[in-house]
Order: structure tokens, then sequence, then C-alpha cells
């Protein structure tokens, strides 16, 4: 058993002039788990992922990715990793199994395993019919599975999957959300970036909410929302006029209250008892709620 | 179902991996080879026509050439560097930029120097196809060229690397297509001229002499006329040799760190 996490951030700086993107982060990522870094755009979460495949160096602070000390290490790091861009850079100019065949040889899969690896990566992006199509003519879905299945091509302990299910229709989603359950099955660490709520929920045994280039929450999603926005949440709907009141209620009694749009949630409604104002739907709380009570701002 | 991939050494240069930048492009080039082979069939003959036949009967003999035999050799010249430094500048652009390439090549263990070694020599390589093309249409106009001209390729391909780098270089540096222009300008347009192509550098004013004997392409076009039609001496066709390698050497160190300082934040 290697006894160094998988990922492991240490009171890491990165600035890009004036703009501190990660401000002194810390980071650890359990092997073998499925770990989520959640946040809204620009909190320093693609920075985090460059970072660890080498493509970004940090200004200060220590980072190692399966025992390998960043930058200096970076290669080993990158030979043991799998990464799922963001960005989708898919190369346009070769077929789906070309895609599959240049990536096995960049990540020098030995000769005799590499038709093996390309024909398992067509299979984990469902596209065996389709080896010889150009990679133009896939639709965003398919394009979305071999931008994966290529980061696994070589096997690795650790994929980096940057947003990604970003800009993707619902059910599509749920197609990709099956393939990572199946890489997570399969006993890869997987570090992925989201702000998708749900996305974290479903499929996250850990997560860290990042705002502002640093974490400042983190644990498994029931205990985070447990801990941070109690066991329910009253959702009340109205004018403009009514929601304004039952803000003014609610935090005179002491509660923590969240607008959003034509709605405002009062948490740890659970405290709640016949109050007169208090008629709306109650639910379960959501990481969305407490990302909002951490960070004061909405994700989407 | 994990696959064992081979230890990997951070700080060394792995052969393999730019032989897969090579690989890639092959695997491109498999598709789109017409249009290159077309262009360097079209181009010296329409160079030939023009120059050949055109200038051709103004001017008689330069440097101890007919001029059809010195502009044939300036073609092949002119062929390797439109086909080396414009793929290294405009593909080095595209990927790093539009189509994000490099992003994705550089999450894999490769290193900067091993992705643009692979990318120059690999237009090293195009290059001297296009070489060869544009020496069979000099035959074909009946320019009688030495045994020497099997060096030719030879000559394509360190030249071509060159160039190839120094495009990359040029790439890393732009901030928009539109820089394009100042390189065409500036760089491409006086590296054309002033190298002893079309005419001879010595009929230039002094300055301008002086300036196309530090041009790669002055010492690229002196090598293939030496090759098709004898090479002027031991000493001098080494300064030559010499100064290709240099160019090379310097173009490759200036590439990747600026194609480093341009893809690692």
């Amino acid at each position: 058993m290697n006894p160094s996490p998988a990922v492991l951030l240490r009171d890491v700086v990165k600035r890009f002039g004036a703009i501190t993107a990660l401000d002194h982060l810390d980071l650890e990522v359990p092997r073998g788990s499925c770990f989520g870094l959640l946040g809204p755009n620009g909190a320093g979460k693609s920075t985090t992922m460059r970072l660890l495949t080498g493509q970004a160096v940090a200004d200060s602070g220590n980072v190692e990715v399966l025992g390998h000390r960043l930058p200096d290490e970076s290669r080993h790091a990158r030979a043991a990793s799998g990464v799922v861009p963001q960005i989708d850079n898919l190369d346009d100019e070769l077929t789906v199994a070309e895609n599959l065949e240049v990536y096995a040889r960049l990540q020098r899969v030995p000769k005799g395993d590499r038709d093996a690896a390309v024909t398992r990566g067509l299979h984990t992006a469902r596209l065996v019919d389709r080896a010889d199509t150009p990679a133009s003519e896939l639709s965003g879905g398919m394009r979305r599975r071999l931008l994966i299945a290529r980061g696994m091509v070589h096997g690795p302990e650790l994929v980096l999957l940057d947003e990604p299910t970003v800009g993707l229709d619902p059910q599509i989603r749920q197609q990709l959300w099956a393939t990572i359950a199946e890489i997570r099955a399969a006993g890869v660490t997987v570090l992925m970036s989201t702000h998708y709520i749900e996305e974290a929920e479903r499929l996250c045994d850990e997560v860290a909410v990042m705002h502002e280039g640093r974490v400042v929450a983190s644990g498994h999603p029931a205990e985070l929302i447990s801990q941070l926005v109690g066991r329910e949440v009253l959702e009340v709907a109205g004018e403009p006029t009514v929601l304004a009141e039952v803000e003014a209620e609610a935090r005179a009694g002491g509660l923590r209250t969240r607008r959003s749009g034509t709605t405002i949630a009062v948490l740890d409604a659970e405290h709640l008892d016949g109050q007169s104002w208090a008629d709306g739907e109650r639910r379960a709380p959501t990481l969305e709620d407490v990302f909002v009570v951490l960070t004061g701002e909405e994700l989407a | 179902m994990s696959v064992i991939t081979p230890p990997v050494a951070q700080h060394r240069f792995e052969p393999a991996v730019v032989a897969a930048i090579i690989y890639r492009e092959w695997r491109v080039f498999r598709r789109v080879w017409f249009s290159t082979a077309f262009g360097s069939l079209v181009e010296p003959i329409v160079f030939f026509i023009g120059f050949g036949f055109g200038f051709g009967a103004l001017i008689s003999e330069v440097a101890g050439l007919s001029y059809f035999e010195f502009m044939a050799t300036g073609t092949i010249a002119i062929g390797i560097l439109f086909s080396a430094l414009f793929p290294g500048l405009i593909n080095g652009y595209a990927r790093r930029t539009e189509k994000h390439l490099y992003d994705g090549q550089m999450a894999a263990p490769v290193t900067v120097a091993e992705l643009v070694a692979g990318e120059a020599l690999w237009n090293g390589l195009r290059v001297s196809v296009v070489a060869v093309v544009t020496l069979g249409v000099a035959f074909a106009f009946g320019v009688d060229m030495g045994w020497g001209v099997v060096l030719v390729p030879v000559i394509a391909v360190v030249t071509g690397f060159g160039l190839s780098a120094t495009g990359a270089a040029f790439a890393a540096k732009l901030r928009s297509w539109h820089g394009i222009d100042i390189i065409i300008g500036g760089i491409v347009a006086p590296m054309l001229v002033v190298a002893g192509t079309f005419f001879p550098l010595d009929g230039l004013p002094r300055w301008a002499e002086l300036v196309g004997r530090f041009n790669p392409l002055h010492h690229c076009v002196e090598l293939l006329r030496g090759a098709a039609f004898g090479f002027p001496g031991f000493g001098q066709t080494m300064v030559h040799v010499g100064a290709l390698l240099l160019f090379n050497l310097i173009a490759w160190l200036a590439a990747v760190r600026l194609v480093r300082r341009a893809l690692i934040d």
C-alpha cells in the first residue's frame, strides 16, 4: 500500500500578474477516492488542474501527484495520470481510433499493448463502430466520451476531469456520469472539478468547496450539508415585498436565508415552529445551500 | 485492466516521444499529401517559366552558371523556406491558441524540447520531398545536374528543421494572426531576397551582402548549388555546413525556450 495521497497541495500560491488564482491552497485527495472540486468560475479549479499536470508552476508551496514532487517530477506524474480537459482538444485532423492511438504512443504504451489499449478506449467511449470516423464529425457527447477514453488509454492511477459535463444536455450528462462511475469502480482515483452541484453530490465521496483560490470547506457531501446548513430548508416563493418580509423575520429569529431569483430559502428550518409566515415548501438542503452560505455567491 | 508503461526519466530526451509526435503528423499527411504534392510541383514550374525563361532571356550567365541553372537551385531553396517556415509558424500558432492541441500533448509525459524537435523534424522530412519534386521539375526542364544531387534531401532536412523551428519560435510570440504580417514582411521577404536565390549576393550593396551571409537560406542555396554543379572547395563548403548546423542549434534552443514560456504558466 502506497502511503502518499493521490494529490497533495500544501500552501500553494499561484499569481497571474495582479490576480491571485490560488491563495495558500491546501488540498489532499486520498487514493481510490472520487474527489470533487466545487466552485464558481474563477475559483481556481482549472488552475489547480493545470498545476497537477505541470502546465502551470506554483509560485510557492508544495505540489505532489502520486508521490511525485512537481514541477521537477511532473513527467512521472503525467505518465501515471490521465487528463480530461475542460476545453475540448480532440485532434480533429485524426479519426477516433487515431486519436486514441496517438495518445497511447505519447503515453508510451508499449507496442504490443497498443492495439488492445485502443480497442478498450473505443469501448469506454462507446464508439467502436465509429473507429474510422474523423473526430471532427462527432457530436458533443461523443467528443466528451472520446476525451475521457483518451485520458484513460494508458490505464492511469489518477484521472483529472476538468468540468467533464460543462455545456452538455442533461441526458448526455447522465451518460457521462455512468462512465465516470465505471472508472471509479475500476479503482482509479478521480479528481473532478465542477460547478454542477448535482454532479458532485452523485459521484463524489468527498468534496472541497473552493472560493477565491482557497478551500473554504471540505468533507463528505452529506456531512458538509448537515454541519453547515442543518437538516431542512424552507423555500418561500412570492412577490419581492413578501420575500423581504420573510427575510427580515427569519433573520430576526437568528436564521440564515438565501435569496435566489423569485424565492427565498430559510436554512435550519427544522427549528421553525408555526410562524405565520412559514408556509412554503420544505426540502432537504443541498450542497448548493452550503456553497452559498460559505461564499455568499450563487454557483451557476 | 491497467497498462504498465515503461519507467519515465524526467530529464532525458526520449526519441520514442519524438517519434510519436512525428507519427501524428504522418497520419494526417496520408490524407492531405495531394495538396503538398500539387503545390510543390506547380510552384517550381511557374518559377521556371517566369524567371527561368523570362529573366534567362536577359541574363546569360551568373557566377559561372547559366541563369536557368542558378535560379533552379534557388527555387529549391525557396521551396524549402516556404514549406518549412510557414507550417512551423502557422501550425505553431493555431495548435497553441485555436486547436489547443499542445495543451493535450503536454498533459502527456512530453517535454517541450521533444514536441518542438518532433514537429521540426517532420517539417524537415516533408520539405525534403518538396525539394526532390522540385529537383525532378528541374531535370524535366533540362537542367544538367551531377550525382551530387543525391545530397539535396539531406540539405533540405537540415535546413527545413531550422526554418520550422524558427517558425515555431515566432509563433510562440504571436498574440494574434495579424502579427504574421510582420513576420512575412520583416523576416520572410528579406530571407527570400537577400540569399542569392534568384540573383547573386555580390551584386547587392555591401551592407546587404553582409546581411546575406548571416541568412541560413544563403548557405542552403550555396550547398544546393554545390551538390548540383560541384562544390566550391572543402573549406568554403564546411563554412556553409557549419553555418547551417549553428543556425539549427540556435533556432531549436530559441523555439524550446519561447514555446515553453508560451505553454507553461
